[in-house]
């Protein structure tokens, strides 16, 4: 069964944002968007967290960070890359301490752009994410039936 | 309500167990459910789907097992297996006293787990953990002398066939366990250690280093204590099932309902003013029935 669709827990990290899109993200979890109305819980722990959403471009602070939450992160695990300067770097893209996207560091799975993202994008993202959560458990248990066979 | 009562008491011990240790779970998450919507409806919000808590459930059992070391399963398989064993004693029928405790060892278990790991954080739960357990812990073993004191047993089987409406007796002692029932279904204003709410807070802190299966597990042991301590509240109607039940059900509401309307307290007022509460309500309910003896 789609357990991982029915209930994506999100960790949000901020790596340089300049908070426009984390409050776009703080915003969909009120009463008007209500994300949890898809079991959405936002959680602050990593080792509780399906999905990863960073808000803002990586520079040499916060990429360190990046990797460790993102190891402490149970599998299956997705991550989203919220906002235009998450997604590329933005307009501080040639800034001499900017190394731009997230994916420079990590694989990002879902790309949501806008600056600020609006939250009706941010959720669009985040059930786009359950879904690749869910081929990602999939995938995993086909390697796993896989090892055992040969 | 009466064929099912009869049903009921017709079953040996081990029936009864069997059918608590199945069926608790189901009632358990499905009142977590109601929970949670009822709360999203409080906030204004729409709220999550009533199976909600077992969608969470299943989908922590399927995650990767990540575990900081080896104590830390040990830990919690022995919390939801006390737990689990103290609810089943409960439905049984037998020692009230000896359900209390081994639920009191079952929390032992689980301050050791968050004790067992290096995460400061949830050290600092542990720590409230205990305190939660100081706050609480006489005023349980105050309804077991209260009822004791009243019916003559502590037999769980005779004090919910006793005759007499034991809310009658036992006013103050019922409206003391209210009280400390907020801590035990870890409410607002005291959830301090395992909060259902605020998860990025040190409120949430003795669930740090638990991921995946471990925090199902949690999760599940919750349930059944939630569905006991209903037991529990159900005793003090049970010349009557019907209004047992319903009682039971409203104070889930209004201890949700309380949960909604307060700011987390300190943990010196937790502690504070619990004690003062035991002391002010049962205590004396327990002095005044000696005396009217
Ligand atoms: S995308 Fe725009 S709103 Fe979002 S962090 Fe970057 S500059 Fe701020």
């Amino acid at each position: 069964m789609a357990w991982f669709k029915r209930s994506p827990w999100i960790l949000h990290y901020n790596a340089t944002s300049c908070n426009g899109c984390d409050i776009e993200v703080i915003v969909s979890l009120t009463p008007l968007y209500d994300v949890e109305r898809f079991g959405i819980i936002n959680t602050g722990n990593p080792k509780h967290a399906d999905i990863l959403a960073v808000t803002g471009s990586v520079n040499e602070k916060s990429r360190q960070v990046l990797i460790n939450l993102y190891e402490q992160m149970p599998e299956p695990k997705v991550i989203m890359a919220v906002g235009l300067c998450a997604v590329s770097g933005c307009v501080f893209q040639d800034c001499y301490n900017v190394m731009g996207g997230v994916d420079k560091v990590l694989p990002v799975d879902v790309y949501v752009p806008g600056c600020a993202a609006r939250p009706e994008s941010i959720i669009d993202g985040m059930l786009k994410a359950c879904e690749i959560l869910e081929e990602k458990y999939a995938n995993r248990n086909k390697r796993e039936k896989g090892e055992e066979h040969e | 309500m009466n064929t099912i009562q009869e049903m009921f008491q017709s079953w040996g011990m081990v029936e009864r167990a069997v059918a608590f240790i199945l069926l608790a779970p189901l009632a358990g998450g499905l009142i977590a459910g109601i929970d949670r919507r009822v709360s999203a409806r409080f906030q204004g919000r729409y709220g999550p789907p009533v199976l909600q808590p077992f969608y969470d459930v299943f989908k922590l059992m399927q995650k990767q097992r990540i575990l900081v070391n080896k104590f830390q399963n040990f830990n919690i398989l022995l919390f939801l297996l006390f737990t689990v064993f103290s609810g089943a004693l409960f439905f049984m029928g037998v020692d009230l006293l000896l359900t209390i405790f081994s639920l009191a060892l079952a929390g032992t278990f689980f301050v050791l787990a968050g004790f067992c790991v290096g995460s400061p954080f949830s050290h600092l739960g542990a720590e409230r953990e205990i305190i939660q357990q100081v706050a609480y812990e006489p005023m349980v073993i105050l309804l077991a002398v209260g009822m004791y004191q009243v019916t003559g047993s502590f037999k769980v089987a005779e004090i919910a066939q006793f005759q007499a409406p034991l809310i009658l007796y036992l006013p103050g002692v019922f409206a003391g366990f209210l009280y400390i029932l907020t801590i035990k279904f870890r409410k607002s204003p005291f959830d301090l250690s395992m909060s259902h709410h605020a998860h990025q807070e040190i409120v949430r802190g003795m669930t740090t280093e638990f991921s995946g299966p471990a925090l199902a597990v949690i999760e599940i042991a919750h349930w059944y204590e939630n569905v006991m301590l209903l037991g529990m509240v159900y005793l003090f109607f049970g010349f009557n099932p019907w209004l047992g039940l319903g009682v039971a059900l409203l104070t889930y509401l209004f201890e949700i309902f309380i949960d909604m309307n307060y700011a987390r307290f300190k943990w010196q007022l937790t502690f504070g003013s619990s004690w003062l509460f035991t002391a002010v309500a049962g205590v004396s309910n327990i002095i005044v029935l000696g005396l009217m003896r």
